[in-house]
C-alpha cells in the first residue's frame, strides 16, 4: 500500500531566511491586534460584564425577530440584543447589566418572561450579577498569567533560560494575535474563551517544545554547525510531524465546528485560529529563529563562525548543505 | 525499548482493561446500575449544561449581618448598663460603632470595665488568633465606643452561612428535586446546583426568601394614613404594608413580636373550609402555643398582623382566645404560593438575607440537543482522524487508531472512577484529546521514519524511534497539562469540565504512548520479525 506522505522525506526548506520577513510581520500584526483591542474592543459576554442571556425557541417553529425586538425594547431594559442562534426557531436574547445591583438582574428576567409569555420555550437563562462578573474576569486574567508563569518555570527547568524566554515571547505573540482575531470577528469573549486561550497556550507550546527538543538534541550532536543551519535542520526534520499533527487537530476542531452546535462555536473557532493557524506559524517562524537573537549556541560556534555574515545572506539550502542526519551520524 | 517481560505486559494490559471496564456502568440505564454493588456504580455525571438544571450562586447580605450584629451589641450595652444600674444617654449606632455616654463620672470605671467584658476572644475552641469581637475605647467625657472588629464580622458571616446551608438544603429537598447539591463557596457564598428541571423560578423564589415569620399586634390607636402622610411613625411601631388585590395598604404594627416562626413545629398547605381558598395551616411548639394563647386572650377583638419578611400577609381580628396551639394563615394565596410558604415555614427562617448573584439555567431540551451534537461531532472527528491516520501510516496507523480508541475508553473509565462531571466543553476536550493521543503516535512514527532514513535496520529503528520520541512526548504534554491544571483551578462549571477531560486525556494518552502502543508494536515485531518498517 502506498502511504500518504505530506512532507517529502528529505525536505530541506530554508526557514531561517524568512525570519527577516516573519519578525517584522509578526510585530506589525501584534501591534495591529493591540490597536484593534483598544479601538474595537472585545465582545464581552455576560460572564465578564454581567447581564442576562436567554436562549429561547419559538414554539411555532420560526421566531419572528422583528416582533420580539419591538416587544422587548418596549420593556425599558436598556440595550437588548437579539440574534438568531442555530436554527430558525432559536433566538439568543442579551440584556445589558441593569442598574440597581444584584436583584435588578433577576427582575429583568421576570419582565422578559412576562413579555414573551408562553410562545417560546426557555432553553437557557443565565444571569450574572455585577460582582460575579468582575471576579470572573479577574480570575480569568489571573489564570492566563498563572499558566504562562507556570509553563515558563517548567521550560526553564527543562531547557536553558533562552528557550524558556523564546517560548514565552512566542506565546504572548499567539495570545495577542488570537485576541486580535477575537476583536475583528467580535466573537463572544466569555469563560469558554479563557479556556480556548489556555488551550491555545498549551498546544502552541507543545509544538514549540517539540522543535526545541530537537534543537537541543542537534546542539549536542553537531558542534560545528552554524546556528541558522542547525535550526533549519531541526525544523525540517520535525516538519512532517508538525503538519500531520496539525491536520489531525484541525480535523477534530473542524468536526466540532461543523457539528458541535452554536454553544461551542466561538470556542472552536478561536481554537482553530489559535492552534492551527497561529500556533504552527509561531513555533516555526518565531519561536525557533528567536533563539539566534537570544544567543543560543553562540559560545559553541565561535571558532566556526568566521563566515558568519554569509549565513545571514539567504543562500540556497543545497549549497550550505545542512548535513542530513544520515551522513554525519556519529 | 521493545522488550517487555511477561509480567509487565500483563500488568499493562490489565491496567488498561480495568480502567476501560470502569466506563461500563455508563452504558446501562441508571435503574439497572443501582442494583449493582456500590463499588461498581461509579459513573460519569452529566453536567447541568447537558442534562438541564439550575446553578444558582447566593451571597449572604453582609449589610444585613452587620446590622444584626450592631443591633445585638446595642442591646447588650443596654442590658449591661441596666444590670449595673448605670445611668447613660445617647446610645446610638454610628457606622460600625455603638456609642454610649455614661452620665455620672463616678460610674464610669464600673461601666467601662463591664462594657469591656462584652468583648470576647474569637476563635472558639481553636482560639489562639488573639483577636477579639469588639474594640472598646474610652473617647473621653464619659463617651464609650464599641466597634465591631472585621474578624468578628467575618466570623459571623461564616456562622450565618453554616446555619443557612441546612435550611437551604431542606427547602430544596422539599421541592422534590433529584440530587440537589448545596455547598459553601468562599466565605459568604452558597452554591446550589439542581439537576433536572422543575420550575427554575420557583427555585429562585424559595431560595431568595428569608422567611422570617412574625405574629405582631396591630397598633389601632394611631392611624397608618397619618403615619404615611406625615412621615412620622410612633416609636414603638413599624410601618409595614399589606398587598391585597394588587393594592398596597399601610399597617402600623407594634415592634414587639408576640410569637415568631421559630416557634412553629409544622406548616402545611390546605384549603379554607368555608371559602375554599388556599391557606397555610401551622402548629406552634409548647412555648409558642402558650404565648400565643396568652396574647390572644388578652387582645380579643384587636387585629394582629402576620408578617413575613417585613410584609404583612394578613391582619385578621382575634375573635377568641386561640388555645389549641395551631392556626391558619390566609391571604391572597394561590395553591402554588401556599405550598411554597409551607415549605419555607417548615424549613425555617434564614439567619440573614440571601441575594442570588449568579444564575444559570439550562432547559432539558437544550441539554439533549447538546448531547446529540457532542456525539455527532465526536464521531465525525474520530472518523476523520482514523481515516487520515490509516492513510498516512497504514498498519502502524491502525495501531495508532487502536491506541486512540483505548484512550477514549480509558478517559471515560477515569471520569467514572472520579464520578466526574461531563460538560459540553468537556466533550470538546475529549475530541481534542484524540488529537493529542494521535500526536504521540505521530511523534514516534516520524522518529522511526527518520531513523530508517538514517540507515538503521527495521527493529533498531523502531527501538530508537521510541526511546527518542518518548522524551519529547513527555515534555510537550506537560505544558498542555499545566494549562489544563490552571484551568481547573480557576474555572467553574462547564469550563472546569473541559479542564478535567483535557487533563485526564493527557494522562491517559501518555500512558498509552509509553506502554500500550509500545506493547502492540513490540508484539508485532516479535511475531513478524520485519525486515523493513512499513511506514
Amino acid at each position: 500500500m502506498r502511504l500518504l506522505r505530506i512532507v517529502p522525506d528529505d525536505t530541506k526548506f530554508d526557514f531561517m531566511r524568512f525570519r527577516r520577513i516573519s519578525f517584522p510581520m509578526s510585530a506589525a500584526l501584534s501591534i495591529l491586534a493591540i490597536v484593534l483591542y483598544f479601538t474595537h474592543g472585545l465582545n464581552f459576554g455576560i460572564d465578564f460584564q454581567g447581564g442576562t442571556l436567554l436562549e429561547v425557541q419559538a414554539k411555532s417553529g420560526t421566531a419572528d425577530l422583528q416582533t420580539m425586538r419591538t416587544t422587548l425594547s418596549a420593556l425599558g431594559l436598556g440595550e437588548v440584543q437579539l440574534q438568531q442562534f442555530g436554527g430558525s426557531a432559536d433566538v439568543l436574547i442579551r440584556i445589558a447589566q441593569q442598574p440597581g445591583g444584584e436583584t435588578a438582574q433577576q427582575a429583568a428576567v421576570e419582565k422578559v418572561r412576562g413579555a414573551l409569555g408562553a410562545d417560546v420555550d426557555y432553553r437557557r437563562i443565565e444571569v450574572v450579577g455585577p460582582r460575579v462578573s468582575g471576579e470572573l474576569l479577574y480570575k480569568g486574567i489571573l489564570g492566563v498569567f498563572a499558566a504562562i508563569a507556570a509553563i515558563l518555570v517548567y521550560l526553564w527547568f527543562r531547557f536553558e533560560w533562552q528557550f524558556a524566554l523564546g517560548a514565552m515571547i512566542a506565546n504572548v505573540h499567539d495570545l495577542v494575535l488570537t485576541l486580535g482575531f477575537m476583536s475583528v470577528t467580535q466573537i463572544d469573549f466569555d469563560l469558554t474563551s479563557i479556556a480556548a486561550l489556555l488551550t491555545i497556550l498549551g498546544y502552541s507550546l507543545n509544538d514549540t517544545v517539540v522543535i526545541y527538543d530537537r534543537i537541543r538534541e542537534m546542539l549536542r550532536r553537531y558542534k560545528r554547525l552554524s546556528m541558522p543551519d542547525l535550526l533549519n535542520v531541526s525544523i525540517n526534520s520535525t516538519l512532517s510531524r508538525s503538519i500531520i499533527t496539525h491536520v489531525t487537530v484541525a480535523m477534530s476542531l473542524l468536526a466540532l465546528l461543523l457539528f458541535g452546535g452554536p454553544a461551542i462555536r466561538s470556542f472552536t473557532a478561536t481554537m482553530m485560529f489559535g492552534v492551527v493557524l497561529v500556533g504552527t506559524y509561531t513555533s516555526v517562524f518565531i519561536a525557533s529563529p528567536i533563539l539566534i537573537y537570544l544567543g543560543v549556541g553562540t559560545g559553541r560556534t565561535e571558532h566556526v563562525e568566521t563566515p558568519a555574515p554569509a549565513t545571514d545572506t539567504p543562500a540556497p539550502p543545497a549549497k550550505t548543505s545542512p548535513p542530513a542526519a544520515a551522513k554525519v551520524r556519529p | 525499548m521493545l522488550y517487555f517481560s511477561r509480567w509487565k505486559a500483563i500488568a499493562i494490559v490489565a491496567i488498561a482493561v480495568i480502567i476501560c471496564l470502569c466506563a461500563v456502568p455508563n452504558f446501562f440505564n441508571p435503574q439497572t446500575v443501582a442494583r449493582w454493588p456500590e463499588w461498581a456504580q461509579r459513573h460519569v455525571v452529566l453536567g447541568l449544561d447537558l442534562q438541564g438544571g439550575s446553578h444558582i450562586l447566593l451571597e449572604v447580605d453582609a449589610n444585613d449581618v452587620r446590622q444584626q450584629k450592631l443591633d445585638q451589641v446595642r442591646d447588650d450595652v443596654r442590658r449591661v448598663l441596666r444590670d449595673a444600674k448605670v445611668g447613660y444617654t445617647g446610645l446610638v449606632i454610628r457606622g460600625d460603632t455603638v456609642e454610649v455616654r455614661i452620665r455620672e463620672g463616678s460610674d464610669f470605671q464600673t461601666a467601662y470595665s463591664k462594657l469591656r467584658e462584652l468583648s470576647v476572644p474569637l476563635g472558639g475552641l481553636l482560639g489562639g488568633t488573639g483577636q477579639r469581637s469588639l474594640n472598646v475605647t474610652d473617647a473621653g467625657n464619659g463617651l464609650v465606643r464599641l466597634t465591631v472588629t472585621e474578624a468578628a464580622m467575618t466570623e459571623r458571616v461564616r456562622q450565618v452561612v453554616e446555619q443557612t446551608i441546612p435550611i437551604i438544603e431542606k427547602r430544596v429537598n422539599e421541592l422534590g428535586l433529584v440530587e440537589p447539591t448545596v455547598q459553601r463557596q468562599g466565605i459568604d457564598r452558597i452554591l446550589v446546583q439542581v439537576p433536572g428541571l422543575g420550575d427554575p423560578e420557583a427555585l429562585l423564589r424559595i431560595l431568595g426568601k428569608t422567611a422570617k415569620l412574625e405574629f405582631r399586634l396591630v397598633d389601632v390607636s394611631n392611624s397608618p394614613q397619618d403615619a404615611v402622610q406625615q412621615g412620622r411613625v410612633p416609636p414603638d411601631d413599624d410601618l409595614l404594608y399589606e398587598t391585597r388585590g394588587g393594592q398596597k395598604y399601610p399597617v402600623l404594627v407594634q415592634k414587639q413580636v408576640m410569637v415568631s416562626g421559630a416557634d412553629l413545629t409544622d406548616a402545611q398547605p390546605g384549603f379554607d373550609q368555608r371559602s375554599g381558598e388556599p391557606i397555610v395551616t401551622f402548629r406552634f411548639n409548647t412555648a409558642g402555643a402558650r404565648r400565643f394563647a396568652q396574647v390572644s386572650q388578652e387582645n380579643v377583638g384587636r387585629p394582629f398582623a402576620i408578617v413575613l419578611d417585613g410584609e404583612v400577609i394578613s391582619a385578621p381580628v382575634i375573635r377568641e382566645a386561640i388555645l389549641g396551639g395551631s392556626g391558619q394563615i390566609s391571604g391572597s394565596f394561590t395553591v402554588e404560593s401556599a405550598n411554597e410558604l409551607a415549605i419555607l415555614l417548615r424549613a425555617g427562617a434564614l439567619p440573614a438575607k440571601l441575594t442570588p448573584i449568579e444564575q444559570r439555567v439550562v432547559g432539558p431540551g437544550l441539554g439533549q440537543d447538546s448531547i446529540q451534537k457532542g456525539k455527532l461531532a465526536s464521531y465525525a472527528g474520530a472518523v476523520l482522524v482514523v481515516v487520515f491516520m490509516f492513510a498516512t501510516y497504514g498498519l502502524f496507523g491502525l495501531f495508532a487508531n487502536i491506541a486512540v480508541a483505548i484512550n477514549v475508553a480509558m478517559i471515560f473509565g477515569v471520569l467514572s472512577l472520579l464520578n466526574a462531571t461531563l460538560t459540553l466543553p468537556g466533550i470538546a476536550g475529549i475530541v481534542l484529546t484524540v488529537g493529542i493521543a494521535v500526536d504521540s503516535n505521530v511523534l514516534i512514527y516520524e522518529r522511526i521514519r527518520e531513523e530508517v532514513r538514517g540507515g538503521r535496520s527495521a527493529i533498531s529503528a523502531i527501538d530508537a524511534g521510541f526511546s527518542r520520541a518518548l522524551a519529547t512526548i513527555l515534555d510537550s504534554n506537560i505544558t498542555t497539562f499545566i494549562a489544563a491544571a490552571v484551568l481547573f483551578v480557576i474555572g467553574t462549571g462547564p469550563v472546569r469540565g473541559f479542564a478535567v477531560t483535557l487533563g485526564i486525556g493527557i494522562a491517559t494518552s501518555l500512558f498509552t504512548a509509553f506502554t500500550l502502543t509500545r506493547l502492540i508494536i513490540a508484539s508485532w515485531v516479535q511475531w513478524q520479525r520485519p525486515k523493513t518498517v512499513p511506514i
